[in-house]
């Protein structure tokens, strides 16, 4: 994947780096969303060949997924661990790291939650929660930071690595859940023993969303400013660059590699613990709901920039809020929606190619011929 | 038709009702003609072949009933998208009746949503509703156990190796149930035949069903049975091996009538329109429903064949026992494949017995363990 465009020739000193910087700012955003056309558009055609009809479908998007209050609240709630899961594929893709495996960390992120909440009944809220918080949060960041230090270290690929680390993951929370840490009572649904209401995670006031949203928002705010602000993520920008040349500059690029996966594998574990504490309310099976695996069509739409993160979560968790009614009014099959999401993820990709191409944003160029 | 010149305010109205007419005749029918719409969700594609096809099907003979619309979400997961779809047919549909109609979707998700939507009623199958549950939810199943007895007692004829076998997803009560009485309704026939189980550990995984279907066959069993999400895998892997198959949760006979013997399948299309008619004529639906064979919660799929007429008598005799009520598979003496004793002599457990759906044990003669 692109991760910057260290290598651009420089602008001519006569048209200033200004309009250099708005001409690639403006590429950045006009190529994806050019590309997002492209795909609702061969979509669309898909659509036609069915019988359907493209405007209602879209129309359909629209009012389940943005339409009303409780729309946006639909989508919102989906959005919430789609924002975490997608930081898992994003800051390791900084150092160009391609990490799928999120999943895992989610689900053992959860059942760390789950686990610790057990444990901890009875204690104040205020103790418990950040505990299980930082629980489910370290377990993540062990799991696919094991997946950067055996990249780094022994020269594992990381993108089979965190997947096969990932099936490992749900079996292992299987096996938790319906033996160790089985709470006895939950007959045909194994699970961990329920939260105390205590340590439930609560809705946003108003809203009829849980506070994993904020969370994630929050997140990738802060994960934008250590990228874009902080000499850490400048390091990590050079080492996705070229990371033989980051080597040769001093760089600790063993342990930039090893922190930003096991940063993202925190992130996926906060959204574990967020499925856990605001959603099911016990460690189980239902974890594996397949966001880490959302979250790598987001982070790759976001070109991994974890500001792009939120709208284009936002709009992946409407496209999946308005799946039903589009199912109930149009009677196509769920699998609609995830042919939607196929189209635009291709789309993208190729539009990647693209940059650079148009001499439009090059202002470099538009004095040649 | 005079023709008047057009107003301003005129020709807005007009174009308002145009756009009126456009949109609404979808909705004023379903209002005029339909007082109640039903909701369905399932956690799977509903021609499954096997617990969401039944489901389904349950569904498509309410469709069929005057006064009612049906609306339907399939692979629905068992996270905040199910909270979110009952919402979405109770705000965009005003639906006011919601079957919910996997297991997970009970604890938690239910369970909160219910009590937000105090005019819905929440029917869930599978579910435990007990006391100080919300009363708007009902909980219904049946004792399909009872079918998978009927199931061994076909397959008790059939095998020649006297060795059975079991496909399981997970090892929970209504699953163990199962296991138990389909060896013993086989060692009804014959009380040397054993049962062998293996669990795939997940509800829908085709390849793993795929292998331990394989595993069962090369471990000797001639007629192998499942509890998965989907039987389909199943039932065409072992019919490739020359094993004949009992059915569960719908018919299959179509994937291997040479080698079907019978299935044990969920009859919703009885239970859901009487639920659905109740709530039309105005009455209401017991917050804890059970019911079995004779109670039209489960049906067996014609017997294929293969089935002998020996067997065939025992299976219309024992059918008719159960038909009688009062029925106990488990029954003493019994003990389970560890040694320890489930019933003493004398002992037994009826279908209706509610300590069976916490049952956590393989009986003697099931090859297999539960964790």
């Amino acid at each position: 994947m692109r991760v910057s465009q260290t290598s651009a020739p420089a602008a001519r000193p006569t048209l200033g780096l200004g309009l250099a910087v708005v001409a690639r700012r403006t590429e950045a955003v006009v190529l994806p969303l050019g590309a997002l056309l492209v795909g609702f558009a061969v979509f669309s055609v898909f659509l036609l060949l069915q019988g359907k009809s493209p405007a209602e479908f879209f129309s359909l998007v629209y009012r389940g997924g943005f339409g009303s209050a409780f729309s946006w609240q639909n989508t919102l709630s989906r959005a919430a661990p789609l924002l975490l899961a997608a930081l898992c594929v994003a800051l390791p893709a900084r150092l160009g790291l391609v990490v799928i495996g999120g999943e895992g960390a989610i689900v053992l992120g959860g059942v760390g939650a789950g686990f610790a909440g057990a444990l901890l009944g009875g204690a104040p809220a205020m103790v418990a929660l950040p505990l299980m918080l930082i629980c489910a949060m370290l377990i993540g960041a062990v799991w696919i930071g094991a997946v950067g230090a055996l990249r780094h270290f022994r020269g594992v690929n990381e993108t089979i690595a965190s997947l096969l680390m990932a099936y490992i993951a749900i079996a292992l929370m299987n096996h938790l859940v319906e033996g160790p840490l089985r709470d006895p009572e939950s007959l045909n649904k194994p699970s961990t023993a329920p939260l105390e209401e205590a340590l439930r995670v609560g809705n946003i006031p108003g809203w009829d969303v849980h506070w994993g949203l904020a969370f994630g928002v929050l997140c990738c705010v802060l994960a934008w400013v250590l990228i874009d602000k902080t000499t850490w993520g400048f390091a990590a920008r050079i080492a996705g660059g070229n990371m033989r040349a980051a080597q040769v500059q001093g760089l600790p690029v063993g342990w930039l590699v090893v922190g930003f996966t096991a940063l993202g594998g925190a992130f996926a574990g906060m959204a574990g613990f967020f499925e856990v504490a605001a959603v099911h309310g016990s460690a189980n099976a239902s974890l594996a709901g397949g966001y880490g695996y959302t979250g790598i069509l987001i982070a790759f739409l976001a070109r991994h920039n974890p500001l792009a993160i939120i709208p284009v979560a936002i709009l992946l968790a409407g496209f999946e809020a308005s799946s039903g009614l589009v199912q109930r009014r149009m009677d196509l099959p769920d699998a609609t929606v995830l042919v939607l999401q196929g189209f635009v993820f291709m789309s993208i990709l190729i539009s990647e190619t693209l940059y650079g191409r148009f001499k439009a944003f090059a202002p470099e160029r538009w004095g040649s011929t | 038709m005079s023709i008047s010149p057009l107003s301003r305010r005129g020709f807005l109205n007009g174009t308002a009702a145009v756009a009126a007419a456009a949109t609404l005749p979808r909705f004023a029918m379903a209002a005029s003609h339909a007082p109640l719409t039903v909701g369905f969700i399932y956690v799977g594609p509903k021609d499954d072949f096997g617990y969401n096809q039944a489901h389904a099907e349950g569904a498509a003979a309410v469709k069929l009933m005057a006064g009612v619309t049906v609306v339907e979400e399939e692979n629905v997961a068992e996270t905040i998208d199910v909270q979110k779809s009952m919402e979405s047919m109770i705000n965009f549909d005003d639906a006011k009746l919601l079957f919910p109609t996997s297991f997970g979707y009970f604890n938690p998700h239910v369970l909160e949503t219910a009590p937000k939507h105090p005019d819905v009623r929440f029917q869930h199958a599978a579910g435990l509703w007990t006391d100080g549950m919300p009363a708007n939810i009902g909980s219904y199943f049946g004792y399909i156990g009872m079918g998978q007895y009927l199931n061994g007692i076909t397959a008790g004829h059939a095998t020649k190796t006297k060795k059975i076998g079991f496909v399981a997803a997970k090892p929970i009560p209504q699953v163990l149930l199962n296991i138990n009485s389909f060896l013993l309704g086989a060692r009804q026939v014959d009380p040397e035949i054993t049962c062998q189980v293996i669990f795939t550990g997940e509800w829908s995984l085709a390849v793993k069903e795929a292998e331990a279907t394989n595993a069962l066959a090369d471990a000797g069993c001639d007629v192998i049975t499942c509890h998965v999400d989907g039987p389909k895998v199943v039932m065409e892997t072992a019919a490739g091996r020359d094993c004949f198959v009992c059915g569960y949760h719908a018919n299959q006979s179509p994937l291997a009538p040479e080698k079907y013997l019978t299935g044990a399948e969920w009859n919703w299309a009885g239970v859901y329109t009487g639920m659905v008619q109740s709530v039309l004529d105005g009455g209401t639906i017991d917050n804890f429903v059970r019911g079995g064979l004779a109670d039209g919660f489960i049906k067996m799929s014609p017997l294929g064949p293969a089935v002998s007429e020996a067997a065939r008598v025992q299976f219309e005799a024992t059918k008719a026992d159960i038909m009688k009520g009062g029925f106990a598979a488990i029954k003493g003496p019994l003990s389970d494949n560890k040694g320890n004793v489930i019933a003493a002599a004398g002992q037994s457990f009826v279908e209706d017995d509610i300590a069976l759906e916490s049952m956590d044990y393989l009986v003697e003669g099931v090859i297999g363990s539960t964790s």
